[in-house]
């Protein structure tokens, strides 16, 4: 079967064996590729006396630049901390009030609290802060339980109705279905919603100002505008954490949902807290 | 009687599989053995409507044994469509997670089912029949040991069929391309194991004194596939009723062991196998010998040496100590050379025949596979790169790499082998139409470039989107919103993966027609009437 054989096309001998109709031809390794192939070796004998690389018995060889990834990492974060190291001191030693007030101090703590923001608070309150149906939008001016930094600090910190947490801000508004009677509702929804112009009827929003200065003026006040001390909510803008609309007001009237939020001083500790407050805080309803 | 023992163990198995649904421990297990009753029932069945009492036809022992080949062919097709269909799916369920439908179709079971559909139903089945095709010719000997063959083709079947419909029922080891459970490896281990002996048997009782260069390959990849899949594999049983096991590994040691696998499942399975195909099928559709038989056998032994150690460059800033993924990146720096050999080698066969570029759409087809394959292996020791790997470890960048060598490398091989074999297992005279071929590469080639561009800008975006920082030392984006960054890619990407599922879909179509017997009524690609003839 071996037999001399030139291919004709290139004038190259073959190796004289032919499978199926193939042959192969004699043709040398390529120059380039023998050398490329010798530089990677040379390469990776020269890159593993440098770096940790060969197994031994119980250990293996650290390599002449003694190189480690732990330590590297280990290094890397001390230089990250040491950056920041001024001003977390300036931020553990100072009020959020006085934080908000030095524009380096509030630079930083807006840039750290931003991005605890992005993975902490988002999934609540949306990746523009601007909340969504039960979720308050931190974006505007109309704060339940208060916009100033010391009020919002003490809201992330405690958390709202979070049972956990001794010191979290409580309030229950009752569930009305069980005092007052459906049609005491169906007034008392139509007054709250002819406050900010949703509803124009005389019949239900007369009788309803009634019932509202004996059930609810209590907590939102004579004039609605609400309570801050009590966490009820303002009834006379046109913001609505459950909803606009006679029937979003009726419904929470009647069963209301009670949100929560969780205290965050132990998951994040005293400085991110003071932190996301000062970005809350710059967001635009800061007071 | 035809098909007796084969009816009385199907039999025996499907009642079996019985007992099993009914005594299992958990429900998946119940469910699966369920499965498994219907189609060994059903498989039974079909032999007694097909089994004869008259004497066997003798077979006619000189000649090749294709019967298998040509179901092979076939299930390679079909797989291909169908693991391409799951892919085009998952990627859009990326885009709109609301295409994940609970609990059999979300995402989690339908990855799995893509992944081995494609590499190990369309790739394995492609592996199949072309290794026992090329191993008869180059050997110019019959497949040894009688029916084996059929025997590794339908159990190899099945243990598609148990994988793909575990997946999808939540069976799973959580093992990334080792997915099925223990008692789907044992019977692939068996499976494999005969398909180990029908090619080495094959090899022995040759008639040419030597062993052709594609054999090597094939059989590299056979061998090193058994001990991977056996090693990675080692797992206790909770129960022998149970789909549930435990690994014999863990930890870092667990990892370690699952990416020598899954590396070598790349190496072996995704290069070795195919370059076996390509030293056939590229000889033999261009006309012309083998570019250097000296830089075949270098290149083949550095590989399959080279290759082994390379896995631990997907464990790089992990808990894996330095020294691992140390050596497992400069192992893949030397291994790029190595790589090369084979595109040197198939690229340089067509010298002398490139003219046939113009006007025969397989060898373009061919010509653009390894292409591909030079591309990736130079891509992938330089993602190994531990300070490369750093930007695009966990990325879409990845995903691209993974895609530009299966779709480029794998895929158009595997088409240029299958459109080059089926005309002759069933006595065509030419497929069924030529200019199809044409339309298939067109939207297969642009499917890739697609994909693997888009997966670029992707996962190069969210590798930097990651490791973005503010002046004060703050990440600048969650990791939200690198997802929603990546949203109008992943539709992109969807794209690209439509056209080359187009593409085989087309394919399907021709090979129908041509096994079929239909020959289209075309004009002939332009240019081939002058085309020069070379030497034989």
């Amino acid at each position: 079967m071996s037999s001399e054989h030139i291919d004709e096309v290139s004038g190259i001998s073959t190796t004289g064996h032919e499978w199926d109709g193939i042959r192969e031809l004699n043709n040398p390794l390529p120059r380039w590729w023998v050398i490329t192939f010798y530089v990677t070796i040379a390469w990776a004998i020269g890159y593993t006396i440098a770096y940790p690389a060969w197994p031994l018995l119980t250990s293996a060889t650290r390599g002449v630049l003694g190189f480690s990834s732990r330590n590297d990492v280990k290094n890397e974060l001390t230089a990250a901390e040491a950056a920041k190291a001024k001003y977390v001191a300036a931020i553990e030693s100072r009020t959020v009030s006085e934080i908000a007030a030095d524009d380096a101090l509030r630079e930083f703590a807006v840039a750290a609290g931003g991005a605890a923001f992005k993975v902490n608070c988002v999934q609540c309150h949306g990746s523009g802060a601007q909340g969504s149906k039960g979720f308050p939008n931190l974006n505007d001016d109309d704060w339940l339980w208060g916009g100033e930094a010391e009020q919002i600090q003490q809201s992330i910190k405690h958390g709202i109705r979070f049972a956990p947490d001794p010191d979290t801000r409580l309030s229950e508004m009752p569930a009305f279905g069980d005092i007052i009677t459906a049609d005491q509702i169906a007034q008392v929804s139509a007054y709250v919603a002819s406050l900010s112009g949703l509803v124009q009827d005389a019949m239900l929003i007369q009788p309803g100002a009634q019932v509202f200065a004996e059930n609810c003026a209590a907590c939102h006040g004579e004039n609605a505008k609400g309570n801050r001390e009590l966490g009820a909510p303002d009834l006379t803008d046109a913001i609505w954490l459950y909803g606009p609309g006679e029937t979003a007001i009726a419904a929470q009237i009647r069963a209301p949902k009670q949100g929560v939020m969780p205290a965050w001083i132990a998951r994040l500790g005293e400085t991110k807290v003071k932190e996301l407050a000062v970005y809350v805080h710059s967001l635009g309803g800061g007071e | 009687m035809k098909f007796g023992t084969e009816i009385v163990l199907l039999y025996l198995f499907a009642f079996a599989a019985l007992v099993a649904a009914g005594l299992g421990v958990d429900e998946p297990f119940r469910q699966h053995m369920w499965v498994l009753f219907f189609v060994l029932a059903g498989f039974t069945a079909i032999l007694l409507r097909n089994t004869e009492f008259k004497p066997a036809i003798p077979v006619d022992s000189s000649a090749y044994m294709d019967g298998p080949i040509r179901y092979g062919a076939v299930a390679t097709v079909v797989w291909g469509v169908v693991g391409m269909l799951v892919g085009v799916v998952i990627a859009l369920q990326l885009a709109y997670p609301d295409l994940n439908i609970e609990p059999w179709f979300n995402f989690g079971r339908l990855r799995p089912l893509h992944t081995s559909g494609v590499v190990f139903a369309f790739g394995g089945n492609a592996l199949l029949c072309t290794s026992l095709y090329v191993v008869q010719r180059t050997c110019r000997a019959r497949l040894f040991g009688g029916d084996l063959a059929w025997v590794v083709f339908w159990g190899y079947q099945l243990f598609i069929v148990m994988a793909a419909t575990g997946y999808l029922l939540g069976v799973t080891e959580s093992r990334e391309y080792a997915e099925p459970e223990w008692y789907v490896d044992l019977w692939l281990t068996i499976v494999w194991v005969a398909y180990l002996i029908l090619f080495l048997g094959t090899i022995l009782k040759r008639k040419e004194p030597h062993i052709y260069v594609a054999n090597w390959f094939y059989l590299s990849f056979i061998v090193t596939i058994a001990m991977l899949h056996v090693i990675n594999n080692l797992s206790m049983p909770a129960s022998f009723l149970s789909s549930k096991s435990y690994s014999a590994f863990s930890g870092v040691q667990d990892a370690l062991t699952q990416w020598w696998y899954g590396h070598n499942a790349v190496g072996f399975f995704l290069t070795a196998g195919f370059l076996g195909m390509m030293y056939y099928f590229v000889p033999k559709q261009a006309n012309r010998p083998v570019y250097s038989y000296r830089l075949s056998i270098i290149h083949f032994w550095a590989l399959i040496f080279l290759y082994i150690w390379a896995g631990p460059h997907h464990l790089h800033y992990t808990a894996l100590p330095d020294w691992a993924q140390t050596l497992g990146m400069v192992f893949s720096i030397m291994l790029w050379m190595p790589s090369w050999g084979g595109m040197i080698n198939g690229l340089m066969t067509l010298s002398g025949a490139w003219d046939k570029l113009r006007t025969d759409p397989i060898i373009r087809m061919m010509v653009m596979a390894i292409a591909f394959y030079g591309m990736s292996t130079f891509e992938g020791p330089m993602m190994s790169i531990k300070a490369v790997n750093s930007l695009s470890h966990y990325t879409d960048w990845t995903v691209g790499h993974v895609h530009s060598g299966a779709l480029g490398w794998v895929g158009m091989i595997s088409f240029g082998a299958i459109y080059y074999m089926v005309p002759k297992l069933w006595n065509r005279e030419r497929l069924y139409s030529l200019r199809l071929v044409t339309w298939h590469f067109w939207l297969a080639t642009l499917g890739i470039v697609v994909y693997a561009a888009v997966m670029w800008v992707s996962g190069i975006m969210q590798g930097l989107m990651w490791r973005e920082y503010d002046e004060q030392g703050f990440l600048v984006y969650s990791f939200a919103e690198t997802v929603a960054a990546m949203h109008p890619y992943y539709i992109m990407r969807a794209l690209g993966g439509l056209m080359y599922l187009s593409g085989a879909l087309i394919m399907a179509w021709n090979i129908a027609m041509t096994i079929f017997g239909y020959q289209r009524k075309e004009e002939p690609m332009p240019g081939s009437t002058s085309a020069l003839q070379p030497a034989q």
